[in-house]
């Protein structure tokens, strides 16, 4: 009988190392463990033997149970792995197709990237963000920034004007001196605000000094050709406290320039005139394509026209007078002093991206669009 | 303004050539706007030459062989055209190599069979006059071979200046001059009407002609000085080369005066034939309405009643400060002059230049106000100039009618150090300041500074200076900004910078659009009426542009769909197939502002309410594939649901719930159109284009939103979340189907679980539609998934059964059964 159980030891070992894939091992495992194989039948009639053949039989029978169900499990796995190989082999793919498109994002326009960038600086500087009208009072347009009556302008060739009947049932407007008109509105009382500075007037109005704000919008003017288009965008800037100075507006302005146009770069300032400020300055960010020499890849340069120089923004000293128009604000002229700047967005925009033409922004073509991230 | 250097450098030579002065000049407040040159590019091969012999050209009738001396070795032969070429004359004589101001260059050359040797020029050769009949024959003595550009300016750097309206005194070369003088120190020559001319004329002025002003508050100053023995005739040379290079045509000698002494004062003058003026008689009054006259340019202009013009008994010889007229023109035939040299009121000369759209070198020197004073600055200089060079006799005394008020009368300015370095960010040394004024013109009282310097205003100044603050301007513009500015930064005063909420929130909506595949555009806020053929987009009637540049941009915006399909119309017809376009800006409704809100709804800072209400919308524009197609994937074009997952990823950013309405609109696809809601409140729309405005811009497909961003970004609640336990006790979830009629809106459906569910339903999605043969004809199967959940318990089976029996019962009040 010991004999016997070893040859089903030989034969299961032959039978489970010869079996090619896993229906084979199955096979051999229905053969040698099964219910009905010959080792489960011998030791399940272990009882019925001799009582000193029982200890020898079931231990000699257990041990080869045990080593060929452990030889099955193994070649089981053995053969289970090399299917999955080959399963996974036939599942290969061409990866050199081109990937399944998610959606893919779309593009901030380049003028809004360039306002939140400018908007981005003067906050972390300490500024706030505000928002005016774009249809806005000759008062704070015109009167409250200094500019004289009669001045140029006012007139119909530079500013556009809004026929005061299309604004809608009675109104509530405010001549050029301010207070609410009492006749019918003239041709000239509303316009279509030509810079962003009569903020200056609203936000001074709605807070007290120390004021620290900045406002984009659109502006107009009754311009058009290439290097003007009848709509534009502007960042009015303006600080006033009791000891802001003009080296203030300096040191703000060339720290502006170096976020916006890169570390290296220099400011200069030349005396001007606006009506609001005095001083008024116009500033020059060194160009940032030849480094401020003028010269590029040996010829003239081509953004700076070879001054080494690009005119960035207008600037000043917040005139006396415009405090004038605020005093009861808490702006006393010989109390509080400070600066207003404004600058054209476009400008920037195109400086910053090579951007050839200003009318390319309003054209909104998808291939010039979908150039900036 | 064109300033010829050679002038200026008459009587301030900062001794920089024209590069570094024009830097200099720019850097203190007058920028050149260009250096250009009048003439030759080069002096070179210009000499003076001395006719010795002018023959008949054998072979030619015009021609003549000339035989100069140019101060060489050997004299030169030249063949010339000019028939006035004579022996004796001296001559401006170009050179072979020599390149003339249209940029040819001058080479021997033979004419009919005679080589000649140079050019003998005339006046437009060398671009100083208009006189091209002969040879200009020079009126200085000077040798053969001498530079031509040591007695004449043949190639004259010329400044063009930019000069900003607040400095009417450089509108004038000695105004230049006195500037370059501050700002360089260079010695400033004596002012031009230091001296004047001596009377030599017969009797007083006041025998030959009188003046009457009538609207003194429009004319503060009028004088007038008169000539006799007056000749006609060309002015010299030199005169001509300095107007030409300052760009005026020089006419003839008197006209030419009153010129040149305009551009050198910057007061304008104006002659008069005295003959032709009756009795010799001026007035100075305003025109009726409608009046006409013709001016010097042959134009016919009518004024009105604001206008101001000066007048012979006859009637209107002159629009005052503008331009002369015909009637009492000078002309060859002139043998006494009238010179007038008035002061006008600069806004009133700026309204009526306007009026007539006529503006000229006096109205752009006099709608800047100049003062009183400079009116007999410009009579002297131009005295001397008359007596000299028409051979004129000065009668005696000058018409002088003076009305000017008292703020015209000089007066003083106090300059504190101390509060100009404190505005500044600058410390100037006194005593610098003092000079830099004194260099300017001002007149400096005392000599040692205290705390302020006292100084008088030049009449030069007198509208521009008016107040410390523009002393501290002028000092510190002189003293070099660029130079010596220090940069700071300010302190802040307990100031906190920031964007707003409803900025940041804004900027989410921008950014959620652009990363769901769409660009944004920015179209133009005005617009045109006819909506350039996409007519019926919306029926408010526009805020209008009085005075617009074209009817295409003449009202303004009241929506902004209608910019977006401009926008699509133009990428669709350059072969675009896909355009998915958002714009995030301000519509303009003739209504007034909201009372309360933000900047968003159009609520502005300031005590004066805005004249408009501009509220501020987002809108979105899908035309062809939203999402790319590949090759595994069909595209489709974009529609409702597109639109409409755009806009409820936005209200997911903000942590609004968006509900939509079925409402059509004229320009909307009639079933496939509804009203957005913010919670409750409407808040735009949502479609797909009507197919006939679709066919206008070549489009086939097309969904699009419109929002008002006030109400959308007053109802977010991101940012505002409070935590909330949802991991305590997990919720039960459980997908049903329901079948309803297929016309029974799913919002409804949806709307009915969730009040049914109450308080232990946590949400409810649909997930899918299902129409077809598992359910009966005309409706169709929602399903849904149903989360139950309470925040201090995990729910039994048998507490989920008796909501979902609630919500059963609530479904079959409104027609819809569970299925299955």
């Amino acid at each position: 009988m010991l004999e016997r159980i070893e040859q089903i030891r030989e034969e299961g070992r032959a039978a489970i190392s010869r079996a090619s894939d896993a229906a084979a091992v199955e096979e051999a495992r229905v053969g040698f463990l099964g219910r009905k194989a010959e080792l489960t039948t011998i030791l399940r009639g272990i009882g019925e033997l001799p009582p000193e053949q029982r200890g020898p039989v079931g231990k000699t029978g257990n041990e080869v149970r045990r080593e060929l169900e452990g030889l099955i499990d193994e070649a089981k796995a053995r053969h289970e792995r090399a299917e999955l190989d080959d399963r996974l082999a036939a599942e290969a793919i061409d990866v050199t197709l081109p990937g399944t498109p998610p959606v893919l994002p779309g593009h901030l326009h380049p003028l809004t990237r360039t306002r939140r960038e400018i908007e981005d600086i003067f906050v972390g500087l300490g500024y706030r963000v505000m928002e005016g009208p774009e249809v806005e009072h000759d008062y704070y347009n015109f009167t409250a920034l200094n500019y004289p009556p009669g001045h140029p302008a006012r007139m119909l060739q530079d500013t556009f004007y809004v026929d005061a009947g299309s604004l809608g049932p009675d109104p509530a407007l405010v001549g050029s001196d301010g207070e609410p008109l009492t006749v019918p509105p003239g041709p000239r009382d509303v316009l279509l605000r030509t810079h962003t500075s009569p903020m200056q007037i609203r936000g001074m109005e709605e807070q007290e000094p120390p004021i620290f704000i900045i406002v984009p919008g659109r502006v107009y003017r009754r311009d058009s050709d290439a290097t003007h288009t009848p709509m534009f965008d502007q960042v009015e800037g303006l600080a006033v406290g009791e000891d802001i100075t003009l080296a203030d507006l300096h040191g703000t302005l060339l720290t502006f320039a170096r976020a916006v146009f890169g570390p290296d770069r220099d400011v200069r300032i030349r005396p001007h005139f606006f009506p609001f400020t005095e001083p008024s300055v116009e500033v020059d960010v060194s160009c940032f394509r030849c480094g401020g020499t003028g010269r590029f890849e040996n010829d003239r340069c081509s953004l700076c026209k070879g001054t080494g120089w690009l005119e960035i923004l207008g600037a000043g000293m917040v005139d006396p007078n415009v405090f004038g128009f605020v005093g009861e604000h808490g702006y006393d002229p010989d109390r509080v002093q400070g600066f207003a700047f404004g600058m054209g967005i476009e400008r920037i925009a195109m400086l910053k991206h090579g951007v050839p033409d200003l009318r390319m922004f309003f054209d909104n073509d998808v291939r010039m669009l979908e150039q900036f991230r | 303004m064109k300033v010829p250097v050679s002038w200026l450098a008459a009587h301030c030579d900062s001794g920089l050539d024209p590069e570094r002065l024009a830097e200099r000049l720019s850097m203190t407040g007058t920028e050149v706007e260009r250096i250009g040159i009048a003439g030759a590019p080069s002096p070179d091969g210009f000499v003076v030459g001395h006719v010795v012999a002018a023959e008949q050209h054998p072979d030619a009738d015009r021609l003549r062989v000339c035989t100069v001396d140019a101060g060489e070795e050997e004299t030169r032969t030249i063949v010339c055209g000019a028939p006035n070429v004579a022996a004796g004359q001296t001559v401006a004589v170009a050179l072979p190599g020599a390149r003339l101001g249209d940029g040819t260059k001058l080479r021997k050359a033979k004419l009919r069979g005679i080589e000649s040797a140079g050019m003998i020029l005339s006046e437009t050769e060398m671009e100083i006059g208009e006189e091209s009949d002969g040879i200009a024959v020079l009126d200085v003595d000077a040798a053969p071979g001498t530079p031509l550009s040591e007695v004449l300016a043949i190639s004259e750097t010329v400044l063009d200046l930019e000069i900003t309206p607040n400095r009417p005194d450089c509108l004038g070369v000695y105004g230049v001059a006195r500037e370059v003088h501050a700002i360089t120190g260079a010695e400033l020559g004596p002012e031009p009407w230091a001296e004047d001319a001596e009377a030599t004329g017969e009797g007083d002025v006041s025998g030959l002609a009188s003046v009457s002003v009538e609207v003194p508050d429009l004319c503060p100053r009028f004088t007038g000085r008169a000539f006799t023995d007056v000749t006609i005739g060309p002015s010299p040379l030199w005169l001509k080369a300095r107007l030409s290079a300052a760009g005026q045509r020089p006419i003839n000698n008197v006209v030419d005066i009153t010129n040149y002494v305009m551009l050198l004062t910057g007061q304008p003058l104006h002659a008069f034939d005295l003959d032709k003026v009756p009795g010799g008689e001026i007035i100075v009054r305003t025109a009726a309405e409608g009046e006409r006259m013709t001016t010097l340019d042959d134009a016919e202009r009518v004024l009105d009643a604001e206008s101001v013009l000066v007048c012979d008994r006859n009637g209107p010889t002159g629009i005052a400060g503008i331009m002369g007229g015909q009637v009492s023109e000078v002309s060859d035939e002139t043998t006494s002059v009238l010179l007038e040299v008035a002061t006008w009121n600069g806004t009133n000369i700026l309204r009526t230049s306007n009026l007539l759209a006529l503006r000229s070198e006096a109205s752009t020197r006099f709608e800047k106000q100049l003062h009183p004073d400079l009116a007999m600055r410009a009579q002297i200089v131009a005295s001397k100039l008359m007596v000299e060079l028409c051979g004129a006799r000065l009668v005696p005394g000058t018409i002088d009618v003076d009305n000017r008020p008292a703020s015209m009368h000089p007066f003083d300015l106090g300059y504190h150090p101390a509060r100009s370095d404190a505005l500044l960010g600058m410390d100037i040394d006194p005593d610098r300041a003092g000079e830099y004024l004194t260099r300017l013109g001002f007149h400096v009282h005392g000599s040692a500074p205290q705390e302020a310097i006292a100084v008088t205003v030049p009449p030069d100044r007198h509208f521009d200076v008016i107040r410390e603050i523009d002393l501290v301007e002028e000092v510190a513009r002189v003293h070099g900004l660029d130079e010596h500015l220090p940069a700071t930064l300010p302190g802040r005063g307990g100031a906190i910078g920031g964007l707003a909420r409803h900025q940041v929130l804004l900027r989410r909506v921008e950014d959620l659009i652009r990363d769901a595949g769409l660009d944004e555009a920015i179209t133009w806020s005005f617009v045109d009426p006819a909506r350039g053929g996409l007519a019926g987009l919306d029926a408010i009637e526009p805020v209008v542009v009085h005075n617009p540049l074209s009817e295409e941009q003449s009202v303004m915006r009241t929506d902004l769909i209608g910019g977006l399909l401009a926008a699509a119309a133009h990428n669709v017809a350059r072969g675009a197939e896909r355009v998915a376009i958002f714009e995030s800006g301000r519509v303009y409704l003739p209504e007034k502002p909201p009372p309360e809100g933000g900047p968003l709804g159009g609520r502005f800072a300031g005590i004066r309410p805005s004249p408009i209400a501009e509220p501020h919308r987002v809108a979105a524009l899908l035309i062809g594939e939203l999402t790319g197609a590949g090759w595994r994937r069909a595209g489709r074009p974009a529609d409702f649901y597109d639109a409409k997952g755009l806009i409820e990823l936005i209200g997911a950013g903000l942590g609004v719930p968006v509900a939509f309405e079925p409402e059509p609109r004229p320009f909307l696809h009639p079933g496939r159109a509804a009203t957005v809601l913010a919670g409750e409140r409407p808040i735009g729309w949502i479609g797909e284009i009507h197919p006939e405005i679709l066919g206008r811009i070549d489009a086939r497909s097309g969904a699009a939103f419109e929002l008002d961003a006030e109400p959308l970004i007053a109802a977010a609640t991101a940012g505002d979340e409070r935590y909330e336990d949802v991991t305590t006790h997990p919720a039960v979830a459980e997908d049903i189907a329901v079948v309803a009629d297929s016309g029974l809106g799913a919002e409804r459906i949806r709307a009915t679980i969730v009040a049914a569910g109450g308080v232990l339903l946590g949400s409810a999605k649909v997930f899918d539609v299902y129409e077809g043969e598992q359910v009966p004809d005309g409706k169709r199967s929602l399903a849904l998934r149903l989360e139950f959940r309470a925040p201090d318990r995990t729910l039994t089976d048998t507490e989920v059964a008796e909501v979902r029996a609630g919500i059963v019962s609530a479904l079959e009040g409104i027609g819809a059964e569970l299925r299955g």
